[in-house]
């Protein structure tokens, strides 16, 4: 991506699930860039606003979860004038179809970026079951 | 000035009850368009086309104008305040990977911005303050007096 080009605006994609939301509140796709090297995947997702203590990352089978909650943060006393974009959480899912070594990953969130670095699992060792007799 | 017949040549069939009711229409129809822009959803937000997106508000003493600007460091953004207009521009720079990283997603974007919003009424431009943590910048611009709300008491 050049570096000269003019950021366009991105309307914020609400998240389209079928299931019904139990919480209110609006909950936003966050983008994200996924890349995978030999060793492993990495994957960036921009969530503004939200702490490393409302992140949730979750991996189960191959499914990974992010969830990020916003706290609130305007003053009561606050009043709107002009609004061009919604606040809400964040919430997207993966499948991942490398086997992720689950010991060994790293998040890290800075300025509203999370960097979650997933290293590939070592091919699993064929492994031979001697079966006793006796 | 010309005056609508009332009776007859009424092609919507309500009857007229005024000369003005029209007028009173069309008032009512903007009320509900100025709702619409101001209802919090997405899909009726007020767009500008100009990045970042903005969120103003204001309370007694202060306008908060705020926009999500993730992986953006301080450095890179320059805030400039000249009268009542705010300036807001900078780059958002996503440092290339390796050549041999395959791509997945590629969804977020890089690249320069400008973008300026004139503030309603009279700003002390002296005591602006700007934060930007976890992505979201702030920016609390103190209302000068003249344009702050007095309490008038009855004597």
């Amino acid at each position: 991506m050049t570096d000269n080009q003019e950021l366009q605006v991105k309307e914020k994609q609400e998240v389209q699930s079928p299931a019904e939301h139990t919480q209110s509140g609006a909950v936003f796709t966050p983008l994200v860039d996924i890349f995978e090297s030999e060793k492993d995947i990495v994957l960036l997702a921009d969530m503004p606003g939200v702490k490393s203590d409302d992140l949730n990352i979750d991996l189960r089978e191959n499914t990974l979860t992010l969830a990020g909650d916003i706290a609130p943060f305007e003053g009561p006393d606050e009043t709107d004038i002009l609004i061009e974009y919604e606040v809400g959480k964040y919430y997207r899912q993966f499948t991942l179809s490398e086997v992720v070594d689950q010991s060994k990953i790293e998040a890290a969130l800075n300025d509203g970026v999370l960097k979650l670095t997933l290293p590939k699992a070592e091919k699993a060792q064929p492994r031979k079951i001697e079966v006793k007799t006796g | 000035m010309l005056w609508r017949r009332l009776e007859d040549n009424n092609p919507f069939g309500r009857g007229w009850r005024s000369p003005f009711s029209e007028l009173e229409n069309m008032r009512r129809d903007m009320e509900r368009l100025s709702d619409l822009m101001q209802r919090r959803s997405p899909f009726q937000a007020f767009r500008s086309g100009v990045f970042p997106a903005l969120n103003l508000t204001e309370d007694k003493d202060n306008y908060y104008v705020r926009a999500e600007l993730p992986g953006i460091a301080n450095a890179d953004l320059d805030i400039q305040m000249t009268g009542n207009g705010l300036s807001i521009s900078g780059e958002r720079k996503i440092p290339a990977e390796d050549g041999n990283v395959k791509y997945h997603r590629r969804e977020r974007e890089s690249g320069k911005f400008s973008r300026i919003i004139n503030l309603p009424k009279d700003v002390d431009s002296e005591k602006v303050e700007a934060k930007l943590t976890d992505g979201l910048l702030t920016i609390k611009v103190p209302k000068a007096e003249t344009a702050k709300p007095r309490q008038i008491t009855v004597g």
